[in-house]
């Protein structure tokens, strides 16, 4: 594993940024004061759902309990996302420190870093720049000297289950239960793990708090669009010159992300990862932000010689793998979604069949409990809606000719 | 199980129970610590967990039957894991799997029979952007043709 520290720059996110430096600010703060410039900074949680953070812990600090907790969800398992890889490996200090700003601003003594067991790799590292922070006092008792504050972080590790990175999911499996998720409400924000409040937070939505803290709410919202402030990290994989990670203003049109990266002869864009939507040619004009093409950073290109029904397959595959099996539309309706994917590729299909199956897609996306099966259906109906050209209609009949 | 092996591999637990408490929010933790060891969890393991975190043994079983990389039949002693993904995929996923089904004479889930490797699909490894990616225990390797993921295994003890 190449562990060099490569010299990243972004406007935010990578931009300069000195350990500590946001949790001896904060200290000077008060409560109140972090959760104003959360305000004006109008950050988005950066996990995919995009709920606002300053709501979530304000929500959370006012929650009656002497025990809180803060979790940093760092569970990363959406197919093409390493962003947060990136951003534990080598930024530490910027999810570090505003997990210890989270702490101090919603009342929690204690953070969990739930680290997903496929970057078993990092534990170490982790740990160990942990045990830095506690000899500096960045960590531990009367933190920096501040009376009546005192954090400590541990980190936990996942076993390989997509659907734990769902908050109640995470939470069940923190509490030593099947990673299930639970119905909501109740929301983790005053029952969370061990029945206290809890704050689920994205590894990179921390990782931008610390920079709110130091540089200001109205700094950090002149980037990006008016709904969509800040920055976004993209992780870029695929068919392009370029894989990587990559700091970019929100509202980005698709189009430049793939001149950036180097994409040639680009078919498709998957964006948002498997439970996301993928976009055609047609429409890279549109913008990477919550207002369009909403997304936790996953982009796949897919170039001309890509079958899309072979990329579908492989998604719903995953979703297939990933169920937790709890609720019925997910656990089955998933697998006849496969099902479908594979008659298509037989050329064993009738119309009526895959519009049936879309139906069911559009129930499932209703009615499963949780964000797995609300948005599994995605990629199935995205895919064969924008490309039925290529699956159905081709010169030779499409796959019924086959 | 001779006793002598039992009676380790309950100090064994025991010591993982005083490392992260006797509190049900420590059983993923120690159950990782034994898969780790032992690259599975027996069922007199279990037991164990169960009793000293005063728990029913089939709680132990249904969380250890829920996680993809926790189980409870014996694996070979290193676990090789491909992203089948579609990043990785795309980048060549297939020729890494044909090239080491050939190369260890086994499928793609089976063991061998020196009991030294067992082979797996995994999903998205989160590193899309230097596939195709295979891990090997707990390291993870890049880039790889199928050439270098056959040359990683050799050099396997
Ligand atoms: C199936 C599923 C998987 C998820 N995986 C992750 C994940 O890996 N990381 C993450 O931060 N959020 C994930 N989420 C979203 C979390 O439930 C939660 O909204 C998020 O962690 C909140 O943090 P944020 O407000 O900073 O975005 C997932 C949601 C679902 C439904
Ligand atoms: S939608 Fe799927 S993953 Fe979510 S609770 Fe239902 S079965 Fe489990
Ligand atoms: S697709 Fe293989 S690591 Fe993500």
């Amino acid at each position: 594993m190449e562990t060099i520290k490569k010299k990243r720059t972004g406007p935010v996110i990578f931009s300069e940024y000195k350990r500590g430096d946001a949790i001896t600010k904060a200290l000077s703060m008060t409560r109140e004061d972090i959760l104003f410039e959360l305000k004006d900074s109008k950050l988005k949680g950066r996990g995919g759902a995009g709920f606002p953070t300053s709501t979530k812990w304000m929500l959370t600090a006012a929650a009656k309990s002497n025990e809180k907790f803060l979790v940093c969800n760092a569970d990363e398992g959406e197919p093409g996302t390493f962003k947060d890889r990136v951003l534990l490996m080598e930024y530490p200090e910027l999810v570090f420190d505003g997990m210890v700003v989270g702490g101090y601003t919603i009342g929690a003594q204690k953070g969990i870093v739930y680290l997903r067991g496929e970057y078993e790799y990092l534990l170490k590292p982790l740990e160990d720049y942990l045990e830095v922070m506690r000899k500096d006092n960045l960590l531990g008792k009367n933190i920096l000297g501040k009376k009546d504050f005192s954090f400590e972080i541990e980190v936990f590790l996942g076993s390989g289950a997509y659907v734990c990175g769902e908050e109640t999911a995470l939470i069940e499996s923190l509490e030593g239960h099947r990673g299930e998720p639970r119905n909501r409400p109740p929301y983790p924000i005053n029952t969370g793990y061990l029945g206290r409040p809890t704050s689920v937070n994205n590894v990179e939505t921390l990782a931008a708090v610390s920079h709110i803290v130091m540089k200001g709410g109205s700094w950090f919202a002149k980037f990006g669009t008016d709904k969509s402030s800040g920055s976004k990290l993209f992780s870029v994989s695929g068919d392009c010159e370029k894989p990587g990670v990559y700091e970019l203003p929100w509202g980005i049109k698709i189009s430049e992300l793939l001149e950036i990266v180097g994409a040639k002869n680009t078919k498709a864009v998957q964006i948002g990862g498997a439970s996301g939507h993928c976009v055609p040619k047609s429409q890279f004009n549109r913008t990477m932000a919550y207002e369009d093409v909403a997304t936790g950073g996953s982009v796949m290109v897919f170039n001309e010689s890509r079958d899309m029904l072979h990329v579908l397959k492989n998604f719903m595959e995953f979703f297939v793998d990933e169920s937790c099996g709890q609720c019925t539309p997910c656990r089955m309706g998933n697998v006849k979604l496969l099902e479908g994917v594979e008659m298509i590729e037989k050329g064993e299909y009738t119309f009526a069949h895959i519009n049936k199956l879309k139906d069911l897609g559009r129930t499932m996306q209703l009615a499963s409990k949780c964000g797995l099966g609300q948005s599994s259906p995605n990629p199935f109906i995205s895919i064969l809606d924008n490309f039925k050209d290529e699956i159905f209609n081709a010169a030779n009949g499409g796959r019924n000719g086959k | 199980m001779l006793v002598v092996e039992k009676n380790a591999l309950s100090e064994e637990i025991e010591s993982y129970v005083n490392k992260y408490g006797n509190d049900r929010s420590a059983l993923l933790m120690i159950l990782h610590e034994i898969q780790k060891k032992h690259r599975h969890i027996s069922e007199f393991a279990q037991q164990e967990v169960a009793r000293l975190l005063n728990i029913h043994p089939v709680e132990v079983f249904s969380v250890i039957s829920f996680f993809a990389f926790l189980n409870s039949n014996p694996k070979g002693r290193n676990l090789v894991r491909i992203c089948q993904t579609i990043s990785c995929d795309m980048k060549g996923k297939s020729g890494l799997v044909k090239a080491i089904e050939r190369e260890l004479g086994i499928e793609m889930g089976g063991t061998t029979k020196d009991n030294k490797f067992t082979v797996e699909y995994a999903n998205c490894l989160g590193l899309c952007d230097m596939g195709p990616a295979m891990a090997i225990n707990d390291q993870v390797f890049l880039q790889l043709t199928p050439e270098k993921a056959v040359e990683l295994l050799g050099k396997v003890k």
